[in-house]
């Protein structure tokens, strides 16, 4: 129990840069089929991190600019170890038992801060329009997620992951089924996470450069790069988590996962980009009213 | 011996790596910048081959100059060629890059590259057609794989010589010294 259990802790963040990394890969490559093209092979993005970190860095900005990719990078190792990756017999849980959803929450955001902290120090106008609006973005995404989050809550009458994920026993009582108002809310919440096409204002190709990272290259931006395939893999097991009951092993936790990363995936394709304040009143308007009605409805 | 076969291995995994995810930061100076965006998107797909065009100078490791480069211009492209991080690669495209082509007569433009860059692949033409530009991306990851492309070193090995050269056509030369 404890070698293994102390093999996963070392393991995990590997694992979930790799699966995330390998997601986006079969992302762009959709988004190659669906443009008709060929596309890039699906290792792609780990390639790309490959060279990165292979890179030589001379670049400097001041203190925050090198601590930021590493304070990301750290915020998301913390996230990934109160999850529960697996549920079951042979689960793998780290450190959930001594967190709940409410510092996940809580924790989530930390990378975030960090990145919006560093980009500032960058000194690039893009990188500042990127951080401004990627944080007004979050304040508006974070409205229905947080009501959903509440929701199930209050639902259950707890604030642990276990407790969530042991109420679903079985296929019918997900919580995509038992809550369908908080799953619709927490779903375009996680539209906005995601940060695909139709909320994909923050890094904005073509308009501003690359956003809050245009200053970043080389051995930091493989940093940020491995922290978004991290980052991305935590998003997903935590929505299985809530939404579908968790996962007893890791076929089930892939298939559920990629599931998740497709819906942001196919809404991105299909749609162009909102303008920040287009995104933020969307937000406030739809998923939040969709939320509010659920939250209601459990309380009643 | 053992430290010897972890650099090798180390190397091995490095070129590979760059071979295989070229990120391009295409300066479109002149009229050739036309060619490529039909390489780029659904027509010929460059990304198949992990090249992608990048946004700004600090995440690109190709520099693509397509076409001309006025005197004006040329005092940006080294500031954009400096902030890159090494190792990075420079590709001339068209002929207007490897010795003036239509312009050389021209009183604002320069007409060989290679003397204020080191170019590692020209790619002649003009305008080389999207196949032609594919063509030198081929190339020039046989280069990377072979250990060939390495005019980043020459850069910083004969600074002094690219520097006289630059500011020999660049006369209002204000430029931030960078310690790369």
């Amino acid at each position: 129990m404890d070698t293994s259990f102390n093999l996963w802790i070392l393991l995990m963040p590997f694992v979930g840069a790799l699966v995330g990394l390998t997601y986006m890969g079969i992302g762009r490559r959709i988004i190659a089929r669906v443009q008709h093209r060929y596309g890039p092979p699906i290792f792609q993005n780990i390639v790309d991190v490959l060279k990165l970190y292979s890179k030589k860095t001379a670049i400097t900005h001041g203190v925050m600019f090198h601590l930021a990719p590493t304070l990301a990078i750290t915020g998301t190792i913390s996230t990934l170890m109160f999850l529960p990756i697996l549920t079951g017999p042979h689960g793998i849980y780290l450190f959930s038992f001594k967190g709940d959803l409410i510092l996940l929450m809580y924790i989530m955001v930390f990378g975030c801060l960090a990145m919006a902290l560093g980009a500032g120090q960058s000194g690039n106008p893009n990188s500042a329009i990127g951080v401004s609006r990627g944080l007004s973005q979050m304040v508006g995404y974070e409205a229905p997620f947080v009501i959903a989050m509440v929701t199930l809550m209050v639902q259950f009458n707890t604030t642990s992951v276990h407790d969530i994920i042991k109420a679903q026993d079985s296929f019918v009582h997900w919580n995509m089924f038992q809550s369908p108002f908080a799953f619709i809310a927490a779903l375009f919440a996680f539209l906005g996470f995601m940060g695909n096409k139709p909320f994909d204002v923050v890094i904005a190709p073509a308009e501003i450069a690359s956003g809050p990272p245009s200053e970043f290259g080389g051995k930091y931006l493989a940093l940020m790069q491995t922290n978004r395939g991290m980052f991305a893999f935590v998003k997903l097991v935590l929505y299985v988590d809530l939404f579908m009951g968790g996962a007893a092993n890791f076929v089930s936790l892939l298939a559920k996962t990629f599931f998740f990363y497709l819906i942001p995936l196919f809404v991105g394709i299909v749609n162009p980009r909102f303008r920040t304040e287009q995104a933020i009143t969307f937000f406030w308007k739809w998923p939040t009213v969709i939320g509010l009605l659920g939250f209601l409805m459990v309380i009643l | 011996m053992k430290e010897d076969w972890g650099k090798e291995a180390g190397n091995i995994i490095a070129r590979w790596a760059r071979k295989h995810s070229l990120w391009v930061l295409a300066y479109g100076t002149g009229c050739g910048a036309i060619e490529i965006p039909p390489t780029m998107t659904s027509r010929y797909d460059a990304e198949r081959f992990g090249i992608t065009g990048m946004a700004t100078p600090r995440q690109a490791d190709v520099l693509l100059i397509t076409g001309y480069l006025a005197v004006k211009t040329l005092k940006r492209v080294i500031r954009t060629y400096e902030q890159m991080q090494s190792p990075k690669y420079v590709m001339g495209f068209g002929s207007c890059t490897i010795n003036g082509g239509m312009y050389w007569d021209s009183y604002n433009t320069i007409k060989r590259l290679d003397d204020y860059l080191p170019v590692d692949i020209f790619i002649n033409g003009c305008m080389p057609r999207p196949e032609g530009v594919i063509d030198g991306f081929i190339e020039l990851q046989k280069l990377i794989d072979s250990g060939q492309a390495n005019g980043w070193k020459k850069y910083q090995d004969n600074l002094e010589w690219y520097r006289t050269n630059q500011k020999k056509v660049i006369k209002n030369w204000k430029m931030p010294d960078y310690n790369w």
